[in-house]
C-alpha cells in the first residue's frame, strides 16, 4: 500500500530532502548585533509580507523560536486582516460521531483507543449513528464529521452502506469524515487503491475529507509517537488525491508532543507546498497535545506557545484561506485571544466530541457562547458551511 | 482628541494617562497594541523578569455574617458545609507550608461571629511560633473592619495588635468595585469602596504594606473599572503601600448574582484589563494575573500583556474555587517555572514584599 496508488503525480509531495532541518539557504542577518537581531529580523519578515512575498523556512523558524509574541501576533494580524477584511469570524454547527473506539494503530499519544477485546470497545449500531445525526440536524447543524478507529473489520462496505443511507434520511447534512489514515485503512481492508477508495466513498456520500492524523509530517517524530500510522506523504498522497476528485480537505497539526520546533516549520512548509501543487485544504487547524490518559504524557503546550503556533500558521499558509482556533483543546478564552493571532474561524461548536475529552480535556462550547465571544472580541459572528459559505450573520 | 498614538506617546514617554484615555483603551478592540504598551510599560519597570512565590492559602472559615451576591463561598453557621478551622488544623497547615518551602501565607476568611478578636490574636501568634520565618500575609480591610467593630477598637489599634502578633501584611481583597451603585448590586452589606480604601491608608501610614485588587467581569461599567483604578492610583500617589495590582476574573459558576453576561470573562477582556491597568496604574510597581481565577493559559499569556507576576503556588485555595473557578488547586513550582520561561520571561522567585529570593 502506498498512498500514491493513481495519484497524481503532481501532488506527488516531493522526497524527503527537508526531513527535519531547516532550509538555511536565504538567511541575511547573520552578522546583525544581538541587540538589534529581533528588530531586524522582524523588519525583514515584515517587508516580505507587505510585498506578498512568501517567507522561507529560516524565518519561519525564528520567528517560532525567538520573535516577541506581540510582533508575531502583529503580523499574523495584518495577514489575517488583509485575507479577511469583512471583520467576520466563522462557525460550523457540527457534530463528530466517532463510530468505534477499537483501533489497530495504538498511537502513543492518543487515549481514546481500544483493543478490539477491551470490555469498553464500542462499534456504533446504524441506528445510533442515525439517532446522533438526528439531534444534530434538530439543533440546526450541518456538518457531520464521522472519525473512529481503525477497526480491522470495517471495509468499504460498511462505509459504502452507512453513507448512502445517511445521504437518503439526511440529505442536508455535510459529511466531512474520514481522515487520511482511516482511508488508507479501508483501502487495505479492502485490497483497493486509495483512489479507488475515495472514488466509491464519494459516491456513497462522503462530501470532504477532514485533516486529522496529520499530527507531524515529519517521518521521525511519527515514529516517535505514533509508530504503526501512515507516513506523511501517505497522508499527503490522500490529500491529492481527494482533491484530484474535487474533494475539499483540511488539514491539522497536532504539535506540543517530542517534535522540534523545525518539525513544526517542516510540517507547516509541506502544507504549504502540497497546497501550491493542487491540495484542496479550506484551512488549517493546529491543536496541542492532550497528555492525559496517553502512554506519552508529559505536558501539554502552554498558551504562549499555542498562540505563536496560531501566528505563525497564518504567516506560513499564505496560501491557505483560513485559520481555525482550537476552543475544543485550549478553551473558549484562549481560542478567542487566537482571533487576534491569525485565526479567523473558531471551527465547529462539536455537539459531541470523545477523543480529546478522552486525554482529559473537555470544554464545552454553545452556540450562544461562541457568538457572546466573537462579539466581545470585536467581530460579527457568522454561521458557515463546512465550506466556509455564510448561512447566517448574527 | 484622545488617540491611541497620543496615548502611547505620553505612556512611553513616562506621562500618566487620564481617565478618558484608559476608557478610550477599554472601548477599543485594539488588544495586540494596547498589549504592546503595556508590555513597554512593564518592560522599563520590571525587564525581562516575571516573579512568583510559594505560598500557600489559608481559608480558616467560611462562616459570614455577610452575603455577598457573588459569592459562594459563605456559609450561615448551622448551614451544611459551613466551617471554622480550629487553631490546630490551621498550625497544620502553617507547618505543612514550611515543610514545602512556602514562604507566604494568606489568610483570609469569612465574618465569622463566633471567633473573637482574640481568635485572630492567637491564630497569627500560634501560626507565627510554628512558621516563624514565613511571612503572613492576613485579612482583607472587610476582615480589619469586621474586627474593629467587634473589638470597639479603631482599625488602626486592630492593625498593630494584629501586626505585634505576626500579621506581615494585607491581601488586596474586599475591594471589588468601589462606585456606591455597582456595590449595592453586589454586596451591599460589605464596606463601602471609601471604607475599603481608608483601611488601606491606615495600613499603609502603619507601614503594612498591602495588595489593592478588583473584581470584574459581572455588572460594572468600564467606567466603574476606571473610576476604581483611580481611586487606587490617588492613594498610591499619597502612601506608596500597595505592592501589586491583582484584577480578579469574576466566576459566576455557582454564585447568585445574575450578571445578564454570559458566562465566565472573555480572554480578551482578561487580557484588557490586565493591560489597561498595567498602562494605567503607573505608580505601581507590579501588576498580578492571579491564574486561579484566570486559567494558566490566560495568566501565562498575559505575560505579553504588561504583567510581571503570576502569584504563587496557591495551595488549597477555596474562593474561587467555590465559585467555578476550573484552575488546578495549585501549580508546583516547576509548573509556574515552565509557564514563565515558556513565555520567553526569566522566572524570579520572590517573597510577599517583592524582594527578589532566586533567579530560576
Amino acid at each position: 500500500m502506498t498512498g500514491f496508488e493513481g495519484a497524481n503525480p503532481r501532488f506527488r509531495p516531493k522526497s524527503g530532502n527537508h526531513a527535519g532541518r531547516a532550509d538555511t539557504r536565504v538567511c541575511p542577518y547573520e552578522d546583525v548585533r544581538m541587540q538589534n537581531r529581533q528588530r531586524t529580523m522582524i523588519e525583514v519578515i515584515r517587508k516580505k509580507i507587505e510585498s506578498d512575498e512568501s517567507i522561507c523556512r529560516s524565518e519561519a523558524l525564528y520567528l517560532l523560536n525567538d520573535a516577541d509574541l506581540l510582533a508575531l501576533g502583529k503580523l499574523a494580524d495584518a495577514i489575517r486582516r488583509s485575507l479577511h477584511p469583512e471583520k467576520e469570524v466563522s462557525f460550523v454547527v457540527d457534530r463528530n460521531v466517532n463510530y468505534t473506539n477499537v483501533c489497530e494503530v495504538k498511537c502513543k499519544f492518543c487515549a481514546f483507543y481500544r483493543d478490539g477485546s477491551a470490555p469498553d470497545a464500542y462499534v456504533l449500531s446504524r441506528e445510533e449513528i442515525f439517532g446522533k445525526i438526528d439531534e444534530l440536524v434538530e439543533q440546526g447543524g450541518t456538518q457531520l464529521l464521522m472519525q473512529g478507529g481503525l477497526h480491522p473489520d470495517l471495509g468499504i462496505d460498511y462505509f459504502e452502506d452507512l453513507f448512502r443511507e445517511i445521504k437518503k434520511r439526511f440529505p442536508t447534512v455535510w459529511n466531512h469524515s474520514l481522515s487520511p489514515p482511516e482511508i488508507i485503512h479501508i483501502a487495505a481492508v479492502s485490497r483497493l487503491g486509495v483512489a479507488e477508495t475515495l472514488r466509491r466513498l464519494k459516491d456513497a456520500g462522503l462530501d470532504s475529507i477532514p485533516g486529522g492524523g496529520a499530527e507531524i509530517l515529519v517521518d521521525e517524530v511519527r515514529e516517535a509517537i505514533s509508530p504503526e500510522k501512515i507516513l506523511w506523504q501517505q497522508w499527503a498522497g490522500v490529500m491529492g488525491e481527494a482533491a484530484r476528485l474535487s474533494m475539499p480537505s483540511t488539514a491539522t497539526m497536532m504539535f506540543g508532543c517530542r517534535e522540534r520546533p523545525e518539525d513544526i516549520v517542516e510540517h507547516l512548509f509541506r502544507i504549504r507546498e502540497l497546497q501550491t501543487e493542487g491540495a484542496s485544504f479550506t484551512a488549517f487547524i493546529p491543536w496541542t497535545y492532550q497528555p492525559g490518559n496517553t502512554e506519552l504524557g508529559g505536558e501539554t503546550a502552554t498558551g504562549a506557545e499555542y498562540l505563536r503556533i496560531v501566528a505563525l500558521s497564518r504567516i506560513v499558509l499564505d496560501n491557505i484561506p483560513n485559520i481555525q482556533a482550537s476552543w475544543v483543546t485550549q478553551g473558549a478564552k484562549l481560542a478567542q485571544v487566537a482571533l487576534f493571532f491569525g485565526a479567523n474561524d473558531l471551527g465547529g461548536t462539536m455537539l459531541e466530541e470523545n477523543v480529546v475529552a478522552a486525554a482529559g480535556c473537555s470544554f464545552r462550547m454553545s452556540r450562544d457562547e461562541m457568538i457572546h465571544m466573537i462579539r466581545d472580541a470585536g467581530f460579527r459572528p457568522v454561521q458557515r458551511t463546512t465550506l466556509y459559505a455564510i448561512l447566517r450573520r448574527y | 482628541m484622545i488617540s491611541f498614538a497620543s496615548i502611547c506617546e505620553k505612556a512611553n514617554g513616562g506621562g500618566r494617562i487620564t481617565d478618558e484615555e484608559a476608557l478610550f483603551l477599554f472601548e477599543s478592540n485594539e488588544l495586540l497594541e494596547i498589549g504592546a504598551l503595556a508590555a513597554s510599560v512593564n518592560g522599563r519597570k520590571n525587564g525581562l523578569r516575571v516573579f512568583f512565590n510559594l505560598n500557600r492559602h489559608i481559608n480558616y472559615t467560611n462562616i459570614c455574617v455577610k452575603s455577598c451576591s457573588f459569592c459562594a463561598f459563605s456559609r450561615k453557621a448551622g448551614e451544611s458545609g459551613a466551617y471554622a478551622m480550629s487553631l490546630a488544623e490551621i498550625k497544620g497547615r502553617a507547618a505543612e507550608a514550611v515543610r514545602l518551602g512556602a514562604t507566604e501565607l494568606h489568610i483570609v476568611g469569612g465574618l465569622n461571629p463566633q471567633l473573637s478578636f482574640d481568635h485572630y490574636l492567637d491564630m497569627l501568634r500560634m501560626v507565627k511560633s510554628e512558621a516563624p520565618s514565613v511571612h503572613v500575609k492576613a485579612f482583607t480591610a472587610v476582615e480589619i473592619d469586621h474586627l474593629s467593630s467587634i473589638s470597639g477598637l479603631e482599625p488602626g489599634d486592630v492593625l498593630s495588635l494584629l501586626r505585634e502578633a505576626g500579621l506581615g501584611s494585607l491581601p488586596g481583597g474586599g475591594a471589588e468595585i468601589f462606585a456606591p451603585g455597582v456595590r449595592e448590586q453586589l454586596c451591599p452589606e460589605k464596606i463601602s469602596g471609601e471604607r475599603w480604601l481608608s483601611i488601606m491608608e491606615t495600613a499603609h501610614r502603619a507601614g503594612l504594606r498591602s495588595n489593592a485588587t478588583m473584581l470584574y467581569g459581572h455588572v460594572e461599567s468600564f467606567a466603574d473599572r476606571v473610576d476604581h483604578l483611580r481611586q487606587l492610583r490617588e492613594l498610591q500617589d499619597r502612601t506608596h503601600g500597595f505592592l501589586a495590582f491583582v484584577p480578579l476574573a469574576f466566576q459566576p459558576g455557582t454564585t447568585r448574582l445574575q450578571t445578564g453576561r454570559k458566562g465566565e470573562t472573555t480572554g480578551v477582556d482578561d487580557l484588557k484589563t490586565l493591560a489597561i491597568s498595567r498602562i494605567y496604574l503607573d505608580n505601581f510597581d507590579n501588576i498580578k494575573a492571579y491564574w486561579v481565577m484566570l486559567g494558566e493559559k490566560i495568566a501565562q499569556v498575559a505575560l505579553a500583556f504588561g504583567v510581571n507576576d503570576l502569584d504563587g503556588t496557591v495551595i488549597e485555595e477555596k474562593i474561587g474555587h467555590d465559585a467555578g473557578a476550573t484552575s488546578p488547586q495549585s501549580l508546583s513550582r516547576d509548573g509556574i517555572v515552565r509557564m514563565i520561561r515558556k513565555a520567553g520571561r526569566q522566572p524570579v522567585e520572590r517573597d510577599t514584599l517583592y524582594n527578589g529570593l532566586r533567579v530560576c
